[in-house]
């Protein structure tokens, strides 16, 4: 597919320029702050008279709401209001929603007349404190009549099911195939077909910090102002305004640093709503800040939850031709993000392999659970466990090597076109497979397992997977969906203010984007220390509020850095060309024959003679006439930076464009025991190399690498939101909910290979999520390859020690 | 609820020490550990994770020992002295667990940071010269969703080696 010269590509950037800042391990510029404990959380941020909201959710996965009793909760100590879902519906209208249809499917902020998952929240007290506000909700009565709730999706789309939405009238809200190239010539050309279904069960971000927020509404102006630590959305503003029911320019959401987010706080708006709402009523400032519960089960942000059914045609060599793939995606009660996910896993359907062809199935299934949301990898990530469990169980099937077949398969030439009309734009797949089978000690840890199998019993795992790191999507994942979309919107920006001040100090101003544990000050100092050769400490980052921000998007789909790159590069250069001129102007030389170095701008072959950006700087705040009439003063530069590459999808959706086309590339070496006694599994080795183009700072790459594998290794082995066959949740608290402790992560080997992007200022890839877009799929390969002995595969995540037994008690094989 | 029984008090007075800071306060029986420090002293680094008291990220030092402040009465803390992230950096220098966490990244969000600080701070006065195994091991009291662990350990045995370093130097 690959075909270089198709229309649309942006220009080649050239990289060859020397670098200082970009690519240095230095020191985070953010964390001081977070050292001494002055953060500046949400939760911080509490100013006395402040009152708290609480919030009242259901026990019942599907019940109707008969009646709902809260005099006596009104009466209690400290009470100021008790707004149940009803009055929530009069005061506020349909939360913000992305999905198909949304009015089959209408989501608030609080239940009305029937909850649909457990945790669902029905009414919110608001009293003088989080103590008062919860012994108030134990006085609220609620009467239900229990439904019978659908909890599996496969059942939730079976007729007869129980409806979650009456009003879509199916619990099916999204259906469609997608055939992207020669699927039947290829099936009827291949030598076998290769069948399997995998399952893989929802896990989530779950961020040590909950959601929360902070509103006040000014009744003297008709405005909110709301510190939270989700986004913004600068451009989708007009959406949490309407829930509210204000123009968006009476709304002022202002992000604040968020303890952790990996997806969970992505346009996470809920609370804040539910805060202004709060404070509307009662004319006092009120915070809302989710407790544990609230966030595990309430929070709008849980996993991909899917079944696939998946064939691969392949050849008796090892060569792979095409896949069908018929995904059932379990979205909960309701879906936000329509099933942009399956963008996510179509901008890289076909992994690093050559496959020509591709059939998509996907079914969006509704149930009684909390909705899908975003999580690290988006669905992206379930994609390459699902393609790399293919690959090895053809090898396994055909008798061939693992490794060799990857290799076999591998994409070379770049830039190349997959079936789906996605661009890889660079990548050198060889590269990274040789220095990870290096770095994991490959060949010792083959012969080991074997003679650890023989001369001990022991079961030893090697995995080996080769998987893609999409960065940079594009608007039309979310509505190439349709033949009709209703909002075909194309826009997906980042903006960055660069202002430097009389003395030549940089500020830069970031919109709808908040520091969520990534390093948005840090890679912004990097850049800007690039352009203007100053420390990066020597910059300060402010994080600008919604209402008169410029158009941005935030962090998400490994964006920020590639993003905020391009926003600096392009506000500098304003910046660079006024002070150019303005240097000119005082040297009385024209500007053309300037040239920037070392932090201002000399005479070309006359080096001696310069300006410093400083010396600049202050002619520019404050000798006004000492400059042409039609310059102006100050010094600052502001740059709307649009995504560099997105084309449009064809009619038939046989192409869908470029929509994610700076493409990272991993591998990961996982050695593991298993232990088919007890059914545990523990790390013995593990190697991980990532390509994510140029890099700017290898040490926080590298800590994106180890903390995303390590939450792939909780979604591997541990995590889940688990719902019992009656819909109750029963992994409430983190007693159930297995997050990895230091002792169920080994350390990680990070090794780096930098292809540098064509078409990203300094040649940048997104990096933020590839840990836990490679883990699930390396380990689920190491433990089937410590099984392969006995027969036996796991199909299903997380491998809690009850599934791997349960496999090995069903091929006769329990310990 | 409060006001039901008419018996039970609606405040008790303790006295704690904080940072070396004495304080005397009225507190209900019920109130928490880590709203009183947070809230009450005005100490916003000690953080709530769970509030089950899983996850680590509440904990402080009381009397020495690493305890979990979500799931502590304030009047537990009675006659107690308490350590915080706030009271490590003195006279505008940052602790050496503080600055190798800087040095080696060994924080992302910084959310669960003034927690595993502490903890470390317990672990050295236990074991100055810990090998990374009983670092990783010690730690696994605190969750850490960002890091996946492997540069904090890299932090404390940094801190660790520095820290006897000085020790030598003053004695």
């Amino acid at each position: 597919m690959t075909t270089a010269s198709r229309p649309g590509a942006p220009p080649v950037r050239d990289h060859s320029a020397k670098r200082r800042w970009v690519g240095q391990s230095i020191r985070r510029v953010e964390d001081p702050k977070f050292l001494l404990g002055r953060g500046g959380y949400i939760a911080d941020r509490i100013t006395p008279g402040t009152l708290h909201a609480a919030v009242l959710r259901s026990p019942h996965p599907h019940a109707r709401i008969l009646r709902i009793e809260v005099a006596q909760a009104l009466a209690a100590p400290g009470v100021r209001a008790v707004i149940t879902g009803l009055q929530a519906a009069e005061l506020c209208d349909p939360m913000p929603d992305f999905g198909p249809d949304p009015a089959r499917h209408t989501w608030r902020c609080l239940a009305v007349d029937k909850v649909r998952y457990v945790g669902e929240g029905v009414a919110v007290v608001v009293a003088d404190s989080r103590y008062l506000a919860e012994d108030a909700l134990e006085l609220i009565e609620v009467e239900y009549e229990a439904l019978p709730a659908v909890v599996d999706p496969e059942r939730a789309l079976a007729d007869g099911a129980p409806l979650v939405h009456e009003a879509l009238g199916s619990n099916c809200a999204y259906e469609r195939t997608f055939d992207f190239g020669e699927v039947e010539r290829d099936f009827a050309e291949a030598d076998v077909i290769i069948t399997d279904r995998l399952r893989w069960h929802r896990s989530g971000g779950q961020p040590l910090e909950t959601v929360g927020a902070i509103a006040e509404y000014d009744p003297g102006t008709g405005s909110f102002t709301i510190d939270t630590n989700t986004l913004s959305f600068t451009s989708y503003l007009f959406m949490a305004a309407n829930t509210l029911k204000v123009p968006a320019n009476k709304l002022d959401i202002r992000p604040v640093p968020a303890g952790g987010s990996f997806g969970s706080k992505l346009f996470a708006n809920k609370p804040a709503v539910i805060a202004a709402m709060c404070s509307r009523a009662t004319g006092r400032k009120v915070a809302y800040l989710e407790d544990r519960v609230d966030n595990i089960s309430n929070c709008d942000h849980h996993g991909s939850d899917r079944v696939y059914n998946v064939e691969l045609a392949m050849m008796r060599d090892g060569t792979m031709r095409g896949i069908k793939i018929d995904v059932v995606d379990d979205y909960g009660a309701y879906m936000q993000f329509g099933v942009g996910h399956h963008g996510n896993a179509l901008a890289q359907v076909v992994g690093p392999y050559t496959i020509g062809s591709v059939r998509y199935r996907v079914r969006a299934a509704l149930t009684n659970k909390n909705q899908q949301g975003a999580y690290r990898g988006f669905g992206s990530e379930v994609n390459n466990w699902m393609l790399e469990q293919m690959v090895d169980k053809a090898a396994r099937e055909l008798g061939l090597d693992p490794v060799a077949t990857r290799r076999k398969n591998f994409i070379r030439d770049f830039p190349h076109f997959i079936p789906t009309g996605n661009v890889y734009d660079s990548g050198d797949y060889d590269r990274v497979l040789d220095k990870a089978l290096e770095l994991a000690d490959y060949s010792r840890w083959r012969a080991e397992q074997k003679r650890l199998r023989e001369e001990e019993g022991r079961y030893i795992g090697i995995g080996v997977i080769c998987a893609q790191e999409r960065s940079v999507f594009s608007a039309t994942e979310f509505w190439f969906w349709f033949d009709e979309p209703g909002a075909p919107v194309t826009s997906t920006p980042e903006s960055v203010t660069l202002k430097v001040d009389a003395t030549g100090g940089i500020t830069a101003i970031l919109y709808s984007c908040a520091f969520w544990g990534n390093s948005p000050e840090t890679m912004v100092a990097q850049f800007v220390a690039e352009e203007f050769d100053c420390s990066p400490y020597d910059v300060s980052v402010v994080y600008h509020g919604s209402r008169d921000g410029l158009p941005a998007t935030g962090p998400g789909g490994s964006r920020t850095t590639v993003m905020l790159a391009g926003a600096v590069e392009g506000a500098a250069g304003k910046i660079k060309e006024k002070a150019r001129r303005a240097a000119a102007h005082l040297l009385e030389i024209a500007p053309e024959d300037m040239e920037w170095a070392d932090g201002g701008f000399r005479v070309r072959g006359d080096p001696e003679r310069r300006k410093s950006l400083a010396e600049i700087a202050i002619m520019l705040h404050l000798f006004k006439h000492s400059f042409p009439d039609d310059m102006e003063s100050g010094l600052e530069g502001s740059k709307v930076f649009d995504h560099p590459y997105t084309t449009m999808p064809s009619a038939d959706r046989k192409d869908l464009g470029v929509f994610y086309p700076f493409m990272g590339h991993a591998c990961h070496v996982p050695v593991v025991e298993v232990d088919i006694e007890t059914g545990a599994v523990t790390f013995l080795h593990y190697a991980a190399v990532h390509d994510c183009g140029t890099l700017v700072n290898p040490r926080s790459l590298a800590g994106h690498i180890v903390g995303g594998t390590a939450q792939g290794i909780g979604t591997a082995l541990y995590e889940e939101y688990v719902y019992d066959e009656d819909g109750q949740l029963l992994s409430s608290s983190y007693l159930d909910y297995l997050i990895p402790s230091a002792m169920e992560v080994p350390e990680v080997g990070i090794g780096h290979v930098e292809t540098p992007s064509p078409y990203t200022p300094h040649g940048v890839k997104g990096g933020g999520e590839g840990g836990r877009m490679m883990a699930p799929a390396a380990i689920n390969a190491a433990v089937n390859d410590a099984l392969a002995p006995l027969g036996v595969r796991l199909t299903e995540l997380p491998m809690t020690p009850e599934r791997i037994l349960s496999a090995l008690r069903a091929a006769g094989r329990a310990g | 609820m409060r006001g039901e029984n008419p018996l039970a008090p609606t405040t008790c007075t303790i006295t704690v020490t904080v940072n070396g800071q004495p304080h005397v306060a009225e507190v209900e029986p019920r109130r928490l550990l880590v709203d009183f420090l947070r809230e009450d002293l005005g100490l916003p680094g000690t953080h709530i994770g769970c509030e089950q008291g899983v996850c680590g990220t509440c904990t402080i030092l009381l009397n020495g020992a690493s305890i979990r402040s979500c799931i502590t009465l304030a009047v537990q803390a009675d006659g107690a002295e308490i350590s915080t992230v706030e009271g490590l950096a003195r006279d505008g220098e940052l602790h050496p667990l503080q600055d190798e966490f800087a040095a080696k990244q060994g924080l992302q969000c910084g959310y669960c940071t003034p927690g595993m600080l502490m903890r470390a701070c317990e672990i050295l006065a236990e074991n100055p010269d810990p090998t990374p195994a009983e670092v990783r091991s010690a730690i696994a009291s605190n969750l850490c969703r960002c890091t996946g662990y492997q540069f904090i350990i890299e932090a404390v045995i940094s801190a660790a080696a520095r820290m006897r370093a000085t020790k030598e130097v003053a004695s």
